[in-house]
C-alpha cells in the first residue's frame, strides 16, 4: 500500500468515525430533513420541507437520503483539487446521465407534448396529460412538417439515409439565421450605436455639468478605439496602431472587470456550498 | 439532389424569416416556423440521449478502459428517463384530480425533482465553484506575464472587487464625498458605467456583424459547414 493511498483511506475512515461520532451525539440531526403534509384539494397526499421543531414535522428518508448524497457528492466533486479520482469520475458519470436524461424528459413534456402532439393529436393529448387543452382544438395538418422532420433526424443512425438527417438541419440553421440577422442588426448593432451617440456637452438645470461631460466624451472615445482595435482592413501602425493599443486597454478594463464579476460569483457558488456542508447537512452552525 | 435539397431549405426557410419581419402577411408563417425550430431542438435532446446510449454501451460491451463508469452513467440516464417519462409519483394536479397523468413533472417531492435537487443542483454548482480555485491560480499566471495588457485587466478586477464589497467601502471611507470617484466603490461605478459599457458595446457590435454576415453566407449557401465535413 503506498504512503498516498494509506494518507486517503486514514481519512475516509477518520471523517467516517467523525460522522457517526456527531450523528450519535447532535441534537439537531445530521442531515435529517423533516416533512409535513400539504393540504391538497384532491385525495392524493403530498408533502413539504419545515423544520425539525414544527408540530406537524415527520421524519422523512426519503429526502434525507437525498441530502447525504448531495452531500457525498458534493465532496466528491471537491475531491478533484486535490487529482483526479474515482469518486469525481462516479460523480460525473452520475451527472452525464442524470442530467441528460432530465433535459430529454424536460422537452419531451415541454416541447414533444406540449407544441407537436397538441397540434397532431389534440384529443389524445387532452384525454392523457393536458386535460386544460382547448375542447375546440383542432388538428394542425402543418405540424406534421415538423414531424417528418424529426424522423429524418434520426435517419443519422442509419448509415445508408443519413444523408436525409441533413434536411431537418438545413432547416433549423436557416431559420435561425433568418431570424437573427435583421433581429440582431436591429436589437445589437443599430441600438449600440444609437446608444453611443450621446451629448458630450452635458448641461443640467441650465448649468455645464463637467462629469456627465467627461463620462460621455470617455464613453465614445472608449467605443471608437475598441472598434478601431477590431478593424483589421487597415495595418494597426502609426497613429491608428496607437488608438487601437488604447482600445486594446479598454477590452482589458472590461475584461477585468468580467473577471471580477466571474471570480464573486464563484465565490457566493463556493459559500453556498459550504452553508450547504455546514448547515443543512452538518447542522455545525445555526441557520 | 442530396447536396442541394439542404441548400434550397435553409434559402427558403432563412429568406421567409427574414421577409416575415417586413411583409405582416408572412407573420403567422415566421411564428410556426419558430415553434417546428423548438420542436426540432427538442428532438434533437432526443438524439443526443441516443447517442448516449449508443457510446456508452458500446464501451460496456468492448469492456473498455472505465467501462464502470459508463455503466453507472447508463443506469442514472435510464432511471431518470424512465421516472421523468412515467411521472412516477406525480400526483394530479389540484384543477384536474381525475387525470392520473396531469400534474407537473417536475413537482415537489416526485422522483425526478429528487435528483434535480439532490443530484443534478449540487454537482453543477461545485463544479462551478471549483472554478473559484483556478481563477485564483489563472490571475496569478497573469500577474507574471508583467506586461501592461495584464496589469491593466488584475488591477481592474482588484478595484472592482473590493468596490463591491464593505472592505472597499471601508478603506476608502476617508475620502471626502467630492471626490467620491476615487474611492473603491466610486471607482467601480465609473469603470462599468464607461469603460465596461464601451467595451461590451464595441464586442456586441462585432458579434452582430458576424453573425449578419455568417447568417447571409449560410441562407446564400456559401457557408455550407453545417452540413457536414464532406461539404
Amino acid at each position: 500500500m503506498t504512503r498516498e493511498l494509506m494518507i486517503s483511506w486514514f481519512l475516509l475512515i477518520a471523517g467516517g468515525i467523525g460522522l457517526v461520532v456527531l450523528s450519535a451525539t447532535s441534537e439537531k440531526g445530521v442531515g435529517t430533513i423533516y416533512v409535513k403534509p400539504v393540504p391538497a384539494a384532491n385525495q392524493v397526499q403530498t408533502w413539504t420541507e419545515t423544520q425539525r421543531t414544527d408540530s406537524a414535522a415527520v421524519f422523512s428518508p426519503y429526502r434525507t437520503a437525498g441530502v447525504w448524497l448531495a452531500a457525498f457528492l458534493t465532496l466528491a466533486v471537491f475531491s478533484y483539487l486535490y487529482k483526479d479520482n474515482v469518486f469525481y469520475k462516479l460523480a460525473e458519470s452520475m451527472i452525464v446521465g442524470v442530467s441528460a436524461g432530465y433535459y430529454l424528459v424536460a422537452n419531451f413534456w415541454d416541447s414533444i407534448v406540449a407544441l407537436l402532439m397538441t397540434e397532431l393529436t389534440p384529443q389524445l393529448v387532452r384525454n392523457w396529460a393536458l386535460p386544460s387543452l382547448s375542447e375546440t382544438k383542432t388538428v394542425d395538418p402543418w405540424f406534421l412538417v415538423p414531424l417528418v422532420l424529426s424522423l429524418f433526424l434520426f435517419c443519422r443512425f442509419v448509415p445508408r439515409l443519413s444523408w436525409l438527417a441533413r434536411w431537418p438541419l438545413a432547416f433549423v440553421v436557416g431559420t435561425f439565421a433568418g431570424l437573427r440577422l435583421v433581429s440582431i442588426l436591429d436589437a445589437d448593432f443599430i441600438s449600440q450605436i444609437r446608444s453611443t451617440i450621446v451629448p458630450l456637452i452635458v448641461l443640467t438645470n441650465g448649468s455645464f455639468n463637467v462629469w456627465a461631460s467627461i463620462r460621455n466624451l470617455g464613453l465614445l472615445l472608449s467605443v471608437v478605439t475598441c472598434l478601431a482595435y477590431f478593424f483589421f482592413s487597415v495595418p494597426h501602425q502609426g497613429l491608428f496602431g496607437k488608438v487601437s493599443r488604447v482600445g486594446v486597454w479598454v477590452l482589458m478594463i472590461t475584461f477585468g472587470a468580467s473577471f471580477a464579476f466571474t471570480v464573486m460569483g464563484r465565490i457566493t457558488l463556493l459559500t453556498r456550498r459550504f452553508e450547504f456542508l455546514f448547515i443543512d447537512w452538518l447542522r455545525l452552525i445555526d441557520p | 439532389m442530396r447536396n442541394v435539397v439542404p441548400l434550397v431549405i435553409a434559402f427558403v426557410a432563412g429568406v421567409t424569416m427574414m421577409l416575415a419581419l417586413f411583409v405582416p402577411v408572412l407573420q403567422p408563417l415566421q411564428e410556426r416556423a419558430s415553434v417546428w425550430f423548438i420542436i426540432l431542438a427538442a428532438i434533437a435532446f432526443l438524439i443526443g440521449g441516443t447517442n448516449l446510449l449508443l457510446h456508452h454501451a458500446r464501451k460496456i460491451a468492448q469492456q473498455e478502459a472505465g467501462w464502470g463508469f459508463s455503466a453507472v452513467t447508463l443506469v442514472s440516464f435510464f432511471i431518470t428517463v424512465f421516472v421523468g417519462l412515467a411521472k412516477w409519483g406525480v400526483p394530479p394536479s389540484d384543477a384536474y384530480p381525475n387525470h392520473p397523468w396531469s400534474g407537473n413533472y417536475i413537482t415537489e417531492g416526485a422522483p425526478l425533482w429528487w435528483l434535480y435537487q439532490y443530484i443534478i443542483d449540487p454537482v453543477t454548482s461545485t463544479m462551478f465553484a471549483l472554478l473559484s480555485f483556478y481563477v485564483a491560480s489563472a490571475a496569478y499566471r497573469a500577474f507574471r506575464a508583467k506586461n501592461t495588457e495584464a496589469m491593466i485587466l488584475l488591477g481592474t478586477a482588484f478595484i472592482v472587487l473590493l468596490g463591491r464589497c464593505s472592505a472597499g467601502t471601508f478603506l476608502t471611507s476617508w475620502v471626502p464625498e467630492s471626490l467620491e470617484a476615487l474611492t473603491f466603490p466610486g471607482a467601480t461605478a465609473v469603470i462599468m458605467a464607461v469603460f465596461t459599457t464601451a467595451g461590451q458595446r464595441a464586442i456586441m457590435i462585432g458579434i452582430s456583424l458576424g453573425v449578419a454576415a455568417i447568417s447571409l453566407r449560410i441562407i446564400l449557401g456559401l457557408d455550407r459547414s453545417y452540413l457536414g465535413a464532406d461539404e
